[in-house]
């Protein structure tokens, strides 16, 4: 991540990871959670879900800080995040 | 090319899901609406709040917003159009342990449901009321409603609308409500806190959300729905305890939000005990 | 003041208040209204009294909050009733099917005066009888008494309650203003001696709960809110979890189940009562304020020779047609007294499918039908 000013105790923060969890049926493909990820570790998958929408698929695992903001922008009780130790490697 | 693969998503559950009626998701609200935000807001707060799950009833009119009542794995009422706020009355009147929210839409509550919303804010009834705000009747196909900006195109305003529209948190506060906020839906961390508030305040409480209807406000009136969360983003204003009487809805000024309103005064229930039973206890 | 639900005694009072008397003793403890004439008395009896008893009154914003208060209160745990006459009643209707779909007890009381529209705001009719079958859209049975005196007033009150929450629906008590506004005896028996009626509330695990599965004698068991049941009511048509359901299969069961929970129990909920019908030739054929009227044209009738006998409606809804049937074959001719220009009459008319002349002996409502009306008609007409 880019700073235009590094925090001083910049090496003691201790970053929280975060898990992002997709219902994929319940999406609707509003790409809310995609736009407004402060992360942008979300993007429009290319598969269709049952309804024949794209459900936001993760493409930056480790970037999630957690911060849940997809889950309560979501319209469709389709995506969360859990926080995890450490980010998941896929 | 990314796919969410089935292993990854077995694990936790929506958060949310004990209190949703998960046999009926995915709901009827469209690609891009709001309500559903709005919607898991509210639930987030209940579930915040820490109180018992079972003393809540959520009561909702007619209309996309009045569906609410039926996702939610409470105590649920779906009535008449318009009626949300009487019927939630004689409900909390009856077991005052209730903790009762009605959850409708702008024109459920204000044209057809205008006067019950007056009445009851004026008695100061122990309820709160969310306002779902999209500017439009939205379940019957776009028709012009009480808060459709003046010049927008509905289909019953096909040349634009003469009419100009209410200024709900005024409205409410000269009703005499004892809370009153307004959100947008993308100011989701404010509005559950704000609903919190308002659940833990006795008295009539209110809070309007603005909340885009991509399909019958938006497109006829060239708004996409990412466009229309950008105006919310970048148009607004949070300014606690502005005068209710600026708080026309104008996107090109600047819309304001925040908590305009927070008082104490006793509920009907409250004035009804002190009044009315005590004399006859003399 | 007194502060017991049953004023058990003897009193000189109005039919308003002799029902709302009645209201109280049968448990009712929430009273949502709008003054109207000439129904006002009932709430403002309703105001006065529940606080004594820890009910609650609300005068509401207008007649169509008012149902919709009575019907929330019903949900809430609480037995609930509303008065009106024919322009609340006309707002009323809004509600009525909701409780009706809904499956809601409650008691709605219409104090009838001459319509339509303002009309004649302090002068009694029965012009609202085929209103209250048919005034909410939609298919549907209901139940609707009509008493014919402060006494009965009390009693139907009870009554009313009772099959309400037997049958889980709004029950109507058709009044009309000379009942309403006359003063008589009314007996209030003790406590003990009067029948209370409650709602079944459900039993077995709270999460295979199931809102309108039919429980005994086919009405749900009903839980009030608050109860841990989490359930959804619905004004849509529904299935039996309480959930919205948009299809024809769905509908037909669910308006089998409304309307048979009525159909199927005529023999419980339909009363009649007779004066002199046993040997009679000719009968009169009425309900309400109106049954006096009838009664006394019985005798006149009889002094005169003709042998004139009486059944009185004493629930006018569900329509009693068996009775009408059986008695076309008993009787040369039949005379319908109503204040209005022919509604139960035309119902009637439907059960005695022309086997005997029936004659209407009515007007547009303002006052009492004399009986000289009745015996000037069983003369001339048959």
């Amino acid at each position: 991540m880019n700073f235009w000013r590094v925090p001083l105790d910049t090496n003691e923060i201790d970053v929280v990871h975060g898990e992002v969890h997709i219902i994929d049926d319940r999406c609707k493909g509003c790409g809310y959670c995609i736009e407004f990820c402060p992360r942008h570790i979300l993007e429009f998958s290319l598969q269709f879900n049952a309804k024949g929408y794209h459900p936001p698929v993760v493409k930056n695992f480790k970037d999630c800080v957690n911060c849940h903001y997809c889950e309560v922008i979501c319209p469709e009780f389709a995506i969360f995040s859990v926080e995890v130790d450490e980010p998941p490697v896929v | 090319m990314r796919y969410n693969s089935d292993n990854f998503m077995k694990k936790p559950e929506h958060p949310l899901n004990g209190l949703i009626r998960k046999d009926r998701i995915p709901h009827i609200w469209c690609s891009g609406c709001g309500i559903g935000t709005v919607f898991s807001s509210c639930l987030t707060s209940i579930k915040n709040s820490g109180l018992d799950l079972n003393k809540f009833a959520m009561v909702s009119g007619i209309g996309c917003s009045g569906r609410a009542a039926g996702y939610v794995k409470l105590d649920s009422f779906h009535t008449t159009h318009g009626r949300a706020i009487p019927f939630a009355t004689g409900l909390k009147l009856a077991n005052t342990d209730l903790n009762v929210i009605v959850f409708s839409g702008d024109g459920d509550l204000f044209a057809i449901g205008g006067n019950h919303f007056i009445h009851a804010a004026r008695r100061n009834m122990d309820i709160t009321v969310i306002c779902v705000n999209n500017f439009i009747y939205g379940m019957t196909g776009g028709q012009v409603a009480a808060t459709t900006p003046h010049s927008a195109i509905s289909t019953t305003t096909p040349f634009g609308n003469p009419e100009s529209p209410f200024n709900l948190p005024l409205l409410a506060y000269a009703s005499g409500a004892t809370y009153v906020a307004r959100w947008t839906m993308l100011h989701v961390r404010d509005l559950t806190e704000s609903i919190g508030e308002a659940l833990s305040r006795k008295g009539f409480s209110f809070i309007e959300i603005l909340s885009p209807c991509p399909i019958n406000y938006g497109r006829r009136n060239k708004k996409l729905p990412m466009e229309i969360l950008k105006m919310y983003q970048e148009n607004t204003i949070i300014k606690n305890n502005a005068d209710p009487a600026e708080l026309d809805i104008d996107f090109e000024r600047g819309v304001i939000l925040g908590k305009f309103i927070d008082k104490d005064r006793p509920t009907y229930t409250e004035n009804y005990d002190k009044i009315c039973r005590s004399t006859q206890n003399v | 003041m007194v502060k017991s639900a049953v004023l058990t005694g003897e009193y000189f009072m109005t039919g308003d208040v002799a029902c709302a008397e009645g209201a109280l003793a049968a448990g009712c403890r929430f009273f949502g209204g709008y003054p109207i004439t000439p129904a006002t008395e009932i709430a403002e009896r309703m105001a006065q009294r529940l606080v004594d008893i820890d009910g609650t009154f609300i005068q509401m914003e207008d007649e169509i909050a008012a149902v919709a208060s009575i019907l929330g209160a019903s949900w809430g745990g609480v037995k609930s009733m509303t008065a009106t006459s024919g322009p609340g009643f006309s707002l009323m209707m809004e509600n009525i099917g909701l409780g009706i779909i809904t499956e809601t007890p409650c008691v709605i009381v219409n104090v009838q005066r001459a319509g339509p529209s303002t009309g004649l705001p302090t002068q009694g009719a029965q012009g609202d009888m085929m209103q209250a079958k048919w005034g909410s859209h939609g298919d549907y049975e209901i139940i609707a008494l009509a008493p014919s005196s402060p006494q009965e007033f009390f009693y139907q009150t009870i009554e009313a309650f009772n099959l309400s929450e037997k049958y889980r629906l709004p029950v109507l008590i058709m009044s009309d203003e000379i009942v309403g506004h006359m003063s008589e005896k009314v007996i209030i028996p003790a406590a003990d001696e009067i029948k209370i009626v409650s709602r079944l509330g459900p039993k077995g695990r709270k999460d295979l709960f199931k809102l309108y599965a039919p429980g005994p004698g086919g009405i749900s068991p009903m839980p009030a809110a608050g109860d841990g049941y989490n359930f959804h009511v619905t004004g849509l048509t529904h299935d039996e979890k309480g959930y919205p359901a948009m299809n024809v299969d769905t509908h037909a069961q669910m308006m089998s189940r409304l309307t048979g929970k009525i159909k199927n129990n005529l023999d419980d909920i339909i009363r009649t009562d007779s004066y002199k019908l046993d040997d009679a030739e000719f009968a009169i054929i009425s309900y309400g304020v109106s049954s006096r009227t009838s009664m006394a044209a019985v005798d006149m009738a009889r002094d005169l020779g003709i042998k004139a006998g009486f059944l009185r409606l004493i629930t006018v809804w569900p329509f009693p047609d068996d009775q009408i049937r059986a008695l076309a074959g008993d009787v040369k001719g039949m005379v319908t007294v109503e204040i209005n220009l022919g509604q139960i009459h035309r119902e009637i008319l439907r059960c005695v499918e022309g086997r005997v002349p029936v004659h209407l002996v009515g007007h547009s409502g303002g006052t009492i039908i004399p009986p000289e009306d009745v015996v000037k008609m069983l003369k001339e007409a048959f």
